[in-house]
């Protein structure tokens, strides 16, 4: 029994347990202490993921190889990231509370059984337990009805879908008769799938699609977005979809390796309709967190899109743009919180105008961005489409790879009116001073996203070994 | 290491960017900020341009190799490198660029005043993705620079433009990116048939018919916008109308170059039966380009817009000489390509001289300025002959030896290059004499001045370049004759191997 395979996340719940202890003691509110406590100690288990051996155990539910390393390294960086830019917002926002960041902490010990999950169970512990911390988060602002609907709306689609994730599972367990991944993937090898194996896996799917928010399970994303606290959207947006993607590569690679020919078609009608309606559906936003929605819609389709080739270029070019992704996306929700003027929050695109002159700063981090996301070289987004469209290309998946490449075109519009908001039209009115913790995850995030080029080769490395070890 | 014993290109590609870091850095009141970014942009850009002429005196006309190569790892799993090197097709625009932004920044000296340090970061930004795009040997590499450019020409067109600025920019920037990306996925499959991107690797590289067609359409829809070819062509007079004088300079003398030095570098070497069977397609659209925007800029009413039409139907000559694959046909689309960087970047700057004046593009809102401002009007003058294409000018050379070379493969578009020529000098003469001549119809216009020392400083190298290339062509000819032997030497070598292939 070789649980101390499992450190990283039993340090990380112990930690959590001791932080809510330290939390509900003192008489006065202990929301920053407790957010660095928190911080710190998703450094701690980052370090000890980095030093993680491999294997298994908890009798093969639970693994741990590059893979989920290289996923959960991303997680705890969003997580972390994410909670940095809580911590002046909360205070303004009258959020400060310590058990928003002790929150972050569980669904960050959630995320990181996800990836390492290695059983139908132990997928749905960990899955469940990010539910249950992201569902309180969304509606963390209870006193208004905007972030009270987010968060009941988010409660009652992701019950369904954890309700589809469970109906699917005990489909498969009834007609492959086991939940661990290893033996279902030897129960199925040889082609012998029933269709009841199918018709679960389809449910599986169509419970983690909607955790990914891919089309056509996308539907709360823009009201939750729109809904929750800025710094709980930029939470949502970053790390929660790392660890989704990743346990859909999992769950999809090992144990149903072997029914490639049939999930790939539905990720390929997932990958395509993401992809078209989160180019479509945000042209006509006014609000930024909205767009926002309808953009991580968007890009989900392109990372989908390395999954639905069902090769080994395509699962790293997942990976490489998943990491991409949440560095352009930490950026972007840096500047998102920044937007405030006189003290109240802004989400208007409008609200942007003038940037460019009023903060030469901020307004050169958005556009590059932007720029980024829009796919522009030689901005790190450029280099996370290239190696998706690479594999589409590859595996000669044309169709895909076109419809790609005509909603990047489509999906750059609303990315350059942002840009064009900014530096084109008149000052709407300078935004309060930000303070440092903004500007050092911009300015990090910035330069990362600017001069990734200039190293692209320790990413793709660490994606390589990544996958090697999921599929060998 | 290469004939200059020292990374030359990388560092004129990347000068300018060091000089645009160093303006962002420049912190203080407006005024000071101001005149900082300028005297920073302009020695910088000239530093570069001085470090650019080392190419032109060291680069060796005898071979067709390419010269002052540099090459360094960068992703060595998927074969993708840093490489660089100029052979004699691309050395000339990597000193035209380093030549026209100098001139550019000093040209936008006073007309802009707002947000300066911006745009001489964006101008600077810029020259370094144009010189890196005509340096470029790696497809990656040129991708990226090629796709760059968009970023700093968005901007200023949006921030410094004119009224329908917002819409220029943006049909501009999305026309382009629709175009470049299908290249990119062309670039993909081409990366995967090969196994690298390597341009001279690529270049030997023997492709199945099949796919050259694909390749070739995706290549055509992407330099077709960049040329721009008709009927693609319609975001080049909005950009220029609406971007400041200093931007339509870069755009016409060099962006607008950018799609024809793709076909050169790409279409032609390395899908050689594609681009033999695409040619009637070429030939047609540049006919129609040349006949059809001449007649369009016959009847605008606004300088820009006609200059930029004008750009068009010069672009349908450099496409119709690329495609006759003879050597006089390439070295004649180079030479247009050099002369029309020059001279129609310089018949911006004429009238930028007036718009800064006047405040007014409008043709008919001026009249009898040579009265007013006798030297403005002869170098307006020299310009619209070189436009025209009068001999001694640098238009001229160029011209004859695409028609030349037209000639050789079919009369009729010969012909109808030539007609280019004809409807050339109507419109750029009746251009010159609803300007220039005439009575002085409007009483503000007599207080105009005459070209200041700066202006005069401006158009020196320009008109130096229109005579000397005029007069003498061949010591520019001399540049890329060896280029152009070779790759119409290969062109032929290649469709006669397939030919013997096919019977």
């Amino acid at each position: 029994m070789n649980w101390t395979l499992a450190l990283p996340e039993i340090v990380l719940a112990v930690s959590g347990l001791l932080i809510l202890l330290g939390g509900v003691i003192p008489k006065k509110e202990t929301f920053f202490p407790v957010s660095m406590a928190v911080i710190g100690a998703l450094v701690l288990t980052a370090a000890l993921v980095l030093g993680q051996g491999e294997g298994s155990a908890f009798l093969g539910q639970y693994v741990s190889d590059g893979f989920s390393r290289f996923a959960k390294v991303l997680i705890l960086l969003g997580a972390a990231l994410g909670l940095v830019l809580a911590l002046d917002f909360n205070e303004k926002a009258g959020l400060a509370r310590f058990e928003y960041a002790v929150l972050v902490l569980f669904a960050t010990v959630g995320m990181m059984v996800m990836v390492s999950a290695n059983d139908l169970m132990s997928l749905y512990l960990g899955l469940e337990l990010l539910s249950l911390s992201l569902y309180v988060v969304a509606a963390f602002d209870r006193d208004n009805p905007r972030s009270a609907e987010a968060g009941l709306k988010y409660f009652v689609l992701g019950a369904l879908a954890s309700g589809l994730l469970l109906y699917g599972s005990s489909l498969v367990y009834g007609f492959a008769g086991t939940t661990n991944f290893d033996r279902l993937a030897d129960a199925l090898s040889g082609g012998q799938a029933g269709a009841g194996v199918v018709v679960g896996l389809v449910f599986v799917l169509a419970g983690l699609a909607f955790k990914v928010s891919a089309v056509p399970f996308h539907m709360w994303t823009p009201d939750v977005y729109e809904g929750a606290p800025t710094p709980v959207t930029a939470f949502f947006a970053t790390a929660p979809k790392v660890a989704a993607i990743a346990l859909l590569m999992h769950v999809l690679i090992v144990p149903f390796g072997e029914m490639s020919a049939q999930w790939g078609q539905v990720i390929w009608v997932t990958s395509a309709g993401s992809m078209i309606l989160g180019a479509f559906a945000a042209i006509g936003q006014r609000n930024i967190k909205r767009l926002m929605a309808y953009s991580s819609i968007g890009h989900v389709g392109y990372a989908l899109m390395g999954l639905a080739v069902v090769n080994d270029t395509g699962y790293r070019g997942v990976l490489v743009y998943m990491a991409i992704y949440v560095v352009m996306n930490l950026g972007t929700f840096a500047v998102l919180v920044a937007m405030r003027r006189q003290g109240r929050a802004l989400e208007g695109i409008d609200d942007l105008a003038g940037l460019g002159r009023t903060d030469p700063a901020m307004a050169l981090w958005m556009a590059v961005f932007m720029f980024s996301m829009a796919g522009i070289p030689p901005l790190a987004g450029f280099f996370g489409k290239l190696y998706v469209f690479l594999a589409a290309v590859q595996a000669g998946y044309w169709t895909l790879a076109i419809i790609g490449i005509l909603t990047s075109v489509v999906a750059s519009y609303y990315y350059l009116r942002i840009v064009k908001v900014m530096y084109f039209d008149a000052p709407a009115g300078a935004f309060d001073a930000r303070p440092a913790s903004l500007t050092v995850v911009m300015a990090g995030t910035g330069l990362l996203t600017l001069l990734f080029f200039l190293f692209p080769a320790a990413l793709i490395g660490a994606a390589q070994v990544a996958v090697a070890s999921l599929a060998g | 290491m290469n004939a200059a014993g020292f990374p030359i290109l990388s560092l004129i590609t990347f000068l300018p960017l060091a000089g645009a870091f160093i303006i962002l850095m420049v912190r203080g009141e407006d005024a000071v900020v101001a005149r900082n970014a300028r005297w920073t942009a302009l020695w910088t850009s000239l530093i570069t341009l001085a470090l650019s002429l080392i190419l032109w005196a060291r680069f060796d006309f005898g071979t067709a190799e390419f010269q002052f190569v540099e090459r360094a790892e960068w992703l060595p799993e998927y074969r993708v490198a840093y490489h660089m090197g100029v052979d004699g097709i691309s050395v000339l625009f990597v000193l035209l660029s380093t030549l026209l932004t100098p001139l550019c920044i000093l040209a936008s000296w006073e007309s802009v005043q707002t947000r300066v340090r911006e745009y001489m970061v964006a101008f600077l930004v810029l020259e370094s993705m144009m010189v890196g795009m005509f340096c470029a040997l790696d497809f990656v590499v040129f991708y990226i620079f090629f796709e760059a450019v968009l970023i700093p020409m968005f901007l200023i067109i949006g921030v410094w433009g004119g009224a329908r600025r917002v819409y220029a920019a943006f049909k501009f920037f999305l026309y382009t990116l629709a175009g470049s990306l299908l290249m990119l996925l062309a670039l993909l499959a081409m990366w995967y048939h090969a196994g690298t991107t390597d341009i001279p690797t690529l270049m030997g590289t023997d492709f199945p018919r099949g796919m050259q067609f694909w390749l070739f359409l995706a290549f055509l829809v992407s330099f077709a916008v960049k040329v721009p070819m008709w009927p693609v062509h319609t975001w080049l007079p909005d950009a220029h109308v609406e971007a400041p004088t200093a931007g339509s300079v870069i755009l016409a003398g060099v962006l607008l170059k950018m799609g024809a030095y793709g076909f050169l570098r790409f279409s032609l070497p390395m899908l050689p039966q594609a681009s033999a069977e695409f040619a009637p397609l070429i030939f047609s659209l540049s006919v129609v380009a040349i006949v059809y925007t001449s007649l369009v800029a016959l009847a605008q009413e606004d300088m820009k817009k006609l200059i930029a039409y004008s750009s068009v139907a010069h672009m349908g000559i450099v496409t119709l000489g690329i495609f006759t694959f003879t050597q006089q046909g390439i070295s004649g689309a180079l030479f247009t390509m050099l002369s029309h960087g020059v001279v129609s970047g310089a018949l911006f700057l004429c009238v930028g001289v007036l718009y800064d004046r006047v405040h007014s593009r409008d043709i008919a809102r001026y009249g009898g300025v040579a009265k007013i401002m006798p030297a403005y009007a002869l170098i307006f003058m020299l310009f619209t002959m070189a436009s025209v294409a009068l001999p001694g000018t640098a238009g001229f050379p160029g011209e004859l030896l695409v028609i030349v070379g037209a000639f050789k493969v079919n009369p009729w578009v010969a012909l109808g290059a030539a007609t280019g020529m004809i409807l050339g000098a109507c419109y750029m003469l009746y251009l010159y004499r609803r300007v220039i001549f005439g009575k002085v119809t409007r009483g503000d216009l007599r207080t105009l001045l005459d070209l200041s020392p700066r202006e005069y400083a401006v158009f020196a190298p320009l008109i130096l370049l229109t005579l000397w290339m005029g007069v003498y062509p061949s010591s520019f000819l001399n540049f890329f004759e060896a280029s152009v032997a070779n790759l119409v030497a290969r062109h032929e070598a290649a469709l006669g191997a397939a030919r013997l292939a096919g019977m």
